[in-house]
């Protein structure tokens, strides 16, 4: 068994990059954990061998995510790709399986920088073979230079489906539609929030910019679409919504649905870090201060599974947590960490800047008003809305108490899916406000572990 | 609210205390810390099951069998339950001399529920079992339940009956008055005659709080459940000597104990799985059925039980304090004998005493003089031992 | 469902899906080489039987499990093509109700 690291960071997007580069700088003994076969995370995913030229379909906002990766790679950290970490324990022992063989590595501090997931949103028909997310089109584009070959329709909200969007027209996709499923007056709420997002560098033209490529391109904008549902049998056939109070049906064989995105919290849940509701972003966050530091002291985070701030903003918080993690290590005292963090301290609070406005002009729909009983709520056990409400009626008040009468949640996804929408119907259903709500108790492991990879475990006392 | 009787803790035992009482026209209120099932009864291994258990447990284990047969009618529900056997395999001739030996006790006793099969009615119970398992000793008619199920079931019925729960309220204090034991809970004060105390792995604190002094150790077993795999094993599985257990559910899940320790905080009513202590909970299953090496594990998880100096319940009236019952320490076995024992606690409540044998089982047992000796079971080497069960 | 936006030759990766070969670029997952391969379903659930593809493609949602030279439940989104590589539609539940 190798000597324990100094910093475990998870997660090698911008957040965690920054974080190692800015960690073995200061030679801390880093390793980065990354499930993915090449840096970059979500945002620059695969952008150290993406097949994709480097002019035309992916514009700079991709690209600039390069000279970052490189860097990580020329850190001195110990970069550890295809490296699925299935636990963390309250020691800073770390579970992780990499090529088939598991073992358990140890920190002495521990960054989480496992970014975002994109909203789950359930709504009829979700569960249908050619049902995506617009995230899930992106990967295929930057990590495989792949995309859609027939009719696509592109529905929900925020700033990534309309990346998403540009991307796929630059590519040569034929979109049939785009639903706009925001919800009415959003835009203008936002629009109080607009002198303050002027502080933040660079977002408000690169989103003009987004809108007018798809302006240009004629691909057709259906504001107002509710009611959303994927329909067909075996694959997905068409369509369904409602815009300008006529209901619409489109032919379609690819459907992708993007509603904004929120923190990976699987981790932090775990390790039972307390969380709280963010109602502007309509989702439940751990509670960390502005380096990261959480509740369990070898523990901090960065990037957006600390809070949605982008990925701009993650390479600030990253730098940051790191440079705390190495004033806990006694690397630095606190005087070398507050200088060293001046300029990424005040780069973070201009990106803060921006939120209010994303965030109210993006507000996404409510899932709860589209979902018929029928409806998966739990794509891995088949759980429909129906079930919980059911379950929720006899008597369950939190969501550990339906998934345990009910199954939703205990499937392989560990409720990465079902876990927000199940926790804002328990609301819904009983009345309580979200944040009177208990998220999903987790169980570790977070990636499925085989009985054999479990049986031939490494640990510190088999070494 | 005044009930006739107060239970601390939701769990399976509190909750069939509570179906038995209301069903006899008692006014209860349960009174549970977390909620209903949130340790003992959700983290049980749901084994339904006779064969090695303890001879004092063995009459209230025949009874409690029955009315799990019985319990659609009993409760409107199924719990569960399916009597697909419970079989202990054999590798040695010591572990078949082990069986010869047990066999005999438990005949000596007067029941015959247990039978010792070779190796060729192994095959053809367990197909897929490896080769090297020379036989086995089997219950036929033993099996699990589903706990989360089951403890709803007695719940909802109970709650039909007319018993309240309040979930969520923690028990801070007792005292005796007029009207029988005051409760001080963090939702207010509640008073009843009767008391019981089903607080399972909290059950010393509430005795502690009625003056009684009664040793308890909190242990978090792990447990370890599969993504679902082809049919390959009707009964549940055991082994004579290695601490070995697992079945397979009627979804294709594969769930896996033996008793393997986690970290268990009480204090804080948590514990969690340690990784560490797994790989020799694998090993003998991968040993017993190889072809489980590539099974995903989906989830494992922890839960608090209690655990008696002797491995043998607390069950039955205080003797120091009048209207109260205590039920808890079931020592990580006690779910086959919930359905009884609630029958068990309402007759201790309505009538002062039941017709079963719970002598063994007596809650002040550990005063004598001199240390508690932990893990000295009443019970010889052929019984219910620390390092297998269900 | 997904074409590529150039030529996997000649440096790309024979697989067989589904018994079906199919050539596609090194370094790419399990599921984009499917999707791109047209295969749909990905998996049949093994608590219904439902039909399921790649949905998140970041190794979220669990639905693009599939049997990969033998071993079932495989998250082809995390899994990398490898020259040879053996992947078919996981089955769920059969008509008979058997997983």
């Amino acid at each position: 068994m190798s000597e324990p690291y100094d910093l475990a960071v998870i997660g090698a997007g911008p957040a965690g990059a920054a974080a190692a580069v800015q960690a073995a700088a200061l030679g801390l003994r880093v390793g980065v954990l990354d499930e993915q076969q090449t840096p970059g995370g979500l945002l620059y995913h695969s952008v150290t061998r993406s097949p994709l030229p480097r002019d035309g379909v992916l514009d700079d906002s991709y690209w600039e995510g390069a000279p970052l990766m490189q860097a990580l790679l020329h850190s001195g950290a110990e970069y550890l790709p295809r490296s699925s970490v299935w636990n963390i324990d309250r020691d800073g022992g770390i579970g992780v399986t990499r090529d088939g063989q598991a073992q358990i590595v140890h920190a002495r501090h521990v960054l989480l920088a496992t970014g975002a997931i994109e909203r789950p949103h359930p709504f009829p028909g979700w569960t249908l073979p050619g049902v995506m997310t617009a995230g899930a089109a992106q990967v295929l584009l930057k990590g495989a230079g792949a995309v859609p070959s027939s009719r696509v329709v592109l529905a929900g909200t925020g700033p990534l489906l309309l990346l998403a969007a540009t991307q796929l027209l630059r590519a040569g996709a034929t979109i049939m539609a785009l639903l706009d499923m925001a919800p009415p007056g959003a835009n203008l709420r936002a629009a109080g929030y607009l002198p303050r997002a002027l502080q933040a560098p660079g977002y408000l033209s690169k989103g003009l910019a987004l809108l007018g490529a798809i302006r240009r391109a004629r691909a057709p904008v259906l504001r107002g679409a509710r009611h959303l549902r994927a329909t067909g049998t075996d694959r997905l056939e068409a369509v369904e919504f409602v815009a300008r109070g006529r209901r619409r049906h489109i032919p379609a064989d690819l459907l992708l649905v993007h509603v904004g995105v929120i923190p990976n919290t699987v981790f932090t849940r775990l390790l039972r870090i307390e969380h709280e509701w963010n109602a502007r972003q309509r989702c439940w966050q751990p509670v960390s201060d502005e380096w990261g530091r959480t509740s369990l002291p070898l523990l901090s985070l960065a990037g957006d599974g600390a809070g949605i701030q982008g990925g701009w903003a993650a390479t600030h918080g990253g730098r940051l947590a790191a440079l705390d993690a190495a004033r806990a290590l006694g690397r630095i005292n606190r005087a070398e960490r507050d200088h060293l963090a001046v300029a990424d301290r005040r780069a973070l609070r201009r990106h803060r800047a921006i939120r209010p406005f994303l965030d109210t002009y993006f507000r996404p729909p409510s899932w709860l008003d589209d979902a018929a009983p029928d409806t998966v709520l739990c794509r891995c056990e088949e759980v429909t809305v129906g079930d919980v409400r059911v379950a929720v009626a006899r008597g369950s008040r939190d969501p550990n108490q339906v998934k345990a009468v009910t199954r939703c949640g205990m499937g392989p996804c560990q409720s990465r899916q079902c876990g927000q929408p199940l926790a804002q119907l328990v609301a819904a259903e009983t009345g309580m406000p979200e944040h009177a709500i208990p998220l999903h108790r987790l169980r570790a492991p977070l990636r499925p572990l085989s009985i054999g990879e479990l049986a031939a475990l490494q640990t510190r006392d088999a070494a | 609210m005044s009930p006739d009787v107060i239970i601390i803790g939701g769990g399976l035992h509190g909750s069939s205390a509570a179906f038995q009482l209301a069903s006899r026209g008692l006014g209860v209120l349960v009174i549970e810390r977390d909620h209903v099932a949130r340790h003992a009864s959700g983290a049980s291994a749901g084994g339904v099951r006779r064969v090695r258990r303890h001879r004092a447990e063995l009459p209230l284990a025949m009874e409690s069998l029955a009315m799990w047969r019985r319990l659609p009618e009993l409760v409107g529900s199924d719990c569960g339950f399916d009597a697909c056997g419970h079989l202990l395999l054999a590798e040695s001739d010591m572990d078949m001399a082990w069986i010869a030996q047990r066999i005999e006790l438990t005949r000596s006793l007067g029941y015959n529920f247990e039978e010792m099969i070779d190796a060729e009615e192994l095959r053809r119970i367990v197909p897929t079992v490896a080769g090297g398992i020379r036989g086995g000793i089997i219950a036929r008619d033993d099996g699990y339940g589903n706990p989360l199920v089951t403890t709803a079931a007695f719940r909802e019925k109970a709650v039909a009956l007319g018993a309240e729960y309040l979930e969520r309220t923690e028990v801070l204090a007792l005292g005796q008055g007029g009207r029988g034991w005051e409760v001080s809970t963090s939702a207010g004060r509640f008073s009843a005659r009767h008391l019981v105390n089903c607080a399972g792995g909290w059950g010393d604190r509430i005795a502690a709080m009625a003056g009684e002094t009664i040793p308890l150790e909190v242990k978090a077993n792990t447990m370890t459940v599969t993504a679902r795999v082809p049919r390959f094993l009707g009964p549940v599985v055991g082994h004579v000597r290695k601490r070995l257990s697992l079945k397979q559910m009627q979804n294709g899940t594969v769930v896996i104990g033996g008793g393997y320790l986690g970290r268990a905080d009480p204090e804080a009513g948590t514990s969690d799985v340690l990784f560490d202590n797994l790989p020799s909970n694998m090993q003998p299953v991968i040993q017993a059925f190889p072809h489980l090496a590539s099974a995903p594990i989906v989830r494992c998880w922890t839960g608090l039980e209690a655990y008696t100096p002797d491995n043998v319940p607390i069950l039955g009236p205080s003797e120091h304090s009048d209207g109260l019952v205590h039920s808890f320490g079931y020592s990580g076995h006690g779910f086959q004998l919930g359905p009884i024992c609630g029958v068990i606690v309402a007759d201790m409540v309505t009538q002062g005493g039941t017709n079963l044998p719970i002598v063994p089982f007596r809650p002040n047992r550990f005063e004598a003089a001199g240390p508690v000796a932990w893990g000295a079971s009443e019970g010889t080497a052929v019984e219910e031992t620390v390092p297998a069960r269900h | 469902m997904f074409r590529l936006l150039s030529d996997p030759a000649p440096d790309g990766v024979m697989l067989s899906l589904d018994g079906r070969s199919v050539l596609v670029p090194p370094g790419i997952s399990l599921a984009a080489a499917a999707l791109i391969a047209g295969l749909l379903p990905t998996r049949r659930t093994a608590v219904s039987g439902a039909p399921r593809a790649p949905y998140c493609m970041i190794g979220v949602c669990y639905d693009c499990l599939m049997e990969v030279d033998g071993v079932a439940n495989v998250q082809a989104c995390l899994t990398p093509v490898r020259p040879g590589m053996a992947a078919c539609t996981q089955r769920g539940l059969d008509a008979a109700g058997h997983v």
